[in-house]
């Protein structure tokens, strides 16, 4: 019975000082961290994504708190209506940004783009991309391995059995861009949602010659020039073969659609019309 | 007891189909496409144009700075294109191509067969003639040999050591003109002696080269400094370092060049080429190259000219069988599949191996059972099942600690690995990661 009532007295005796000690250090080493970065933390999404640049969401808060007018400094999964809510936590302004979306830049589907070699390697892009040109003679577009699909943090990018090429979910994609990074082609693009979640975009990277681009896929951009001379709004450009077409002067008028010979350029979200009618 | 490399290594089927079979000289091809990238380094320059006429030996592209080879033309004939032409990977490569008329050599190229034996020349020269005919190593890393043979200010080669080993499976191209011109490449190993100052040759056969190995003997039995190595077969005891340790138990520290060991090491082709271009002003310009494979009906060796599409020599070998899978350029460890046969022959392709369907499907990966087998294997004593995780989470600090740029993708761990797991393609994804990372760090 002894022996317990020491033991007691002597570990409490050991937890008061320890609990003594460790109150004094920590007045000692306290570090004055601005509360306002907790606030801004919680409002953010909390997932982590590392879309935004920074590591985290603790990361874009610490560095919100501290720059002076938010300059580049975005929340691509909230968007505006978060950076809306810091902004006013922070007691400043911010630019409003369109949401953007992730665009798979290849139309090289297994109909599109005829399968040369079998690739029965290590299931993965990147290293696919270091040997060779691929299962197919295009040595720009898409590999099909879905380093893309691993990537995403937020569950939004699928492979298209039938197609072979990834699709994005619009209702979930963030924008984060971790796909993006993850393509070692570079076919994935962050590009504005347009008005009424509408877009038009170029949906090849190959930058071959014409020829050399047609025999590989059939949708394949030639770099004929035709978008670019019919665009009214200088939005197109063409440059080593390849058209681009700029979403920030894009007003989605659809004349290049139209014009494209081989369907390289693709709309989405539009009603089913013919384009003379819109004009 | 012979000698060999002690960490790892591993000992795949040996498959020499072609080891009894004379070199062959292939027919001109009626086109040719010489690549300008054709080593490590720069590519070279080209200075001719299209509707140009060159002889066979005619120097067309110029070395692009130090780490470079100047191009040779390999026939005569009329230049049709400088473009842009498919590699065997599928890749835009520019090339030179030029379409064959007759075949007319360059006036100062002896072609006789008579050996010459008299070094006349002083080493500059000798590196400026090795130079000149854009010698890269034969091995296939394709180094350009005049950097080998000026070591860097402050270190002195002590030791010549030339790779005979020819360790990957099937291959026999080395084993032949060991053979056939043992003569030519004693001289060639000579030359480079004089070359780098050196009074101690060793030559590294495997055993498994008994006749190259008894031919070499008797021939260097009266010169000077010069023996032969007979080595235990294994695999990859052609790696720089691995045939360092074999010969003459110097470890070359990580990170280091055979030459902070005194070594500098030339293969059994280079020291052949070496012979041709010092002896008898010949630039490198053909090649023997194997042609192997279970289904084909003519393994065999054959003296090509470089830029001859490897489907020739397809044709020459009896055509290509009806089993084919795959078709690979080089060795079935380090060499890779191609996509385009009609891509050229180059000065580093030492073989074309014609996988059936038997052998040339990959089984399924699967996961690892931690049986550390690769790490058993590794000729470099890393971990390779670590460096495969690294890679796959890109991890490029953690890759550079465990010393992913030692590995020399010999794909040892790959062949070991009872889950096939594709072990050397994510280390080789890795290490140009790292190593990218790493130059970045030095700008």
């Amino acid at each position: 019975m002894n022996t317990i009532v020491i033991t007691i007295i002597s570990l409490c005796a050991i937890g008061i000082a320890s609990a003594v000690i460790l109150y004094f250090v920590a007045q000692k080493f306290k570090v004055e961290e601005d509360p306002r970065i907790d606030t801004v933390e919680g409002l953010l999404p909390g997932a982590n994504c590392g879309g935004c640049g920074y590591p985290g969401c603790r990361g874009l808060a610490e560095a919100a708190v501290k720059s002076e007018n938010m300059d580049g400094i975005f929340c691509p999964v909230g968007g505006s209506e978060v950076m809306n809510k810091v902004a006013v936590a922070l007691g400043r302004e911010v630019a409003v940004q369109a949401p953007k979306i992730a665009v798979v830049r290849c139309n090289g589907s297994c109909s599109n783009r005829p399968r040369t070699s079998v690739y029965d390697g290590a299931r993965s892009c990147a290293v696919e991309h270091s040997l060779y040109v691929g299962d197919t003679a295009c040595a720009f577009g898409c590999l099909g391995c879905g380093d893309c699909v691993a990537a995403c943090p937020f569950d939004a990018i699928h492979m298209n059995k039938e197609t072979g090429l990834p699709e994005v979910d619009e209702t979930k994609c963030v924008a984060c861009g971790a796909c993006a990074k993850a393509c070692p082609r570079n076919i994935i693009e962050l590009r504005n949602k347009g008005p009424k979640d509408r877009w038009v975009f170029v949906s090849c990277v190959n930058k071959d010659k014409g020829a050399v681009a047609r025999k590989a896929c059939t949708a394949a951009c030639i770099g004929c020039m035709k978008c670019a001379k019919e665009c009214p709004f200088d939005a197109i450009t063409v440059e080593n073969n390849l058209a681009y077409i700029d979403y920030t002067k894009c007003r989605l008028c659809r004349k290049c659609v139209a014009v494209c010979p081989t369907g390289a350029i693709h709309e989405v979200n539009f009603p089913e019309r013919k384009i003379t009618e819109k004009l | 007891m012979l000698k060999t490399f002690k960490i790892g290594g591993v000992h795949p089927p040996e498959n020499k189909l072609s080891s009894g079979e004379k070199i062959q000289i292939l027919p001109v091809p009626e086109q040719v496409i010489i690549p300008l990238g054709q080593h490590i380094g720069a590519p070279a320059t080209p200075i001719v144009q299209k509707g140009d006429t060159v002889k066979a030996g005619q120097l067309i592209a110029t070395a692009t700075g130090f780490v470079s080879a100047n191009i040779h033309s390999s026939v005569s004939g009329t230049v049709v294109a400088v473009d842009s032409v498919t590699d065997a990977a599928g890749l835009s490569k520019p090339a030179i191509t030029i379409k064959v008329e007759g075949d007319d050599w360059e006036a100062d190229i002896d072609r006789s067969a008579k050996t010459e034996h008299n070094i006349t020349l002083s080493r500059e020269e000798i590196v400026k003639a090795i130079s000149a005919a854009g010698i890269v190593g034969m091995g296939g890393a394709t180094f350009p040999t005049q950097v080998k043979l000026s070591p860097p200010p402050g270190s002195k080669a002590e030791i010549l050591i030339i790779n005979g080993v020819e360790c990957e499976p099937y291959l026999t191209a080395d084993h032949r003109i060991m053979l056939e011109k043992a003569e030519e490449i004693v001289v060639g190993v000579q030359i480079l002696m004089k070359a780098i100052d050196v009074k101690r040759a060793v030559i590294g056969i495997e055993n498994n080269k008994r006749d190259a190995i008894e031919k070499l003997q008797s021939l260097t039995a009266k010169t000077l400094g010069v023996e032969v190595c007979p080595l235990k077969v294994k695999y990859p005891q052609g790696g720089e370092k691995q045939l360092i340790k074999a010969t003459t138990g110097r470890a070359v520290p990580s990170g280091a060049l055979p030459i902070a060991v005194g070594a500098v090491v030339q293969n059994a082709g280079t020291a052949l080429a070496v012979y041709e271009a010092v002896m008898k002003h010949k630039p490198l310009i053909e090649r023997v190259v194997t042609v192997t494979g279970k289904s084909v009906k003519k393994p065999g060796n054959y003296l090509c000219r470089i830029g001859t599409p490897i489907s020739k020599l397809i044709e020459a070998a009896g055509g290509l069988p009806e089993d084919t899978v795959k078709i690979i350029g080089g060795g079935p460890m380090m060499g890779r599949a191609m996509v385009n046969p009609d891509s050229p022959i180059l000065k580093g392709t030492s073989g074309v191996l014609i996988v059936n369907d038997k052998e040339g499907a990959r089984k399924p990966s699967r996961n690892c059972i931690r049986c550390s087998k690769c790490v058993s294997a590794c000729p470099m004593g890393l971990e390779p099942y670590l460096l495969m995780t690294l890679a796959d989470h890109n991890m490029l600090e953690q890759m550079e600690t465990e010393k992913i740029m030692d590995c020399i993708e010999c794909g040892s761990c790959s062949f070991t690995c009872p889950a096939n797991r594709p072990l050397l393609d994510y280390i080789r994804l890795g290490k140009a990661r790292t190593g990218a990372m790493i130059r970045n760090k030095k700008k």
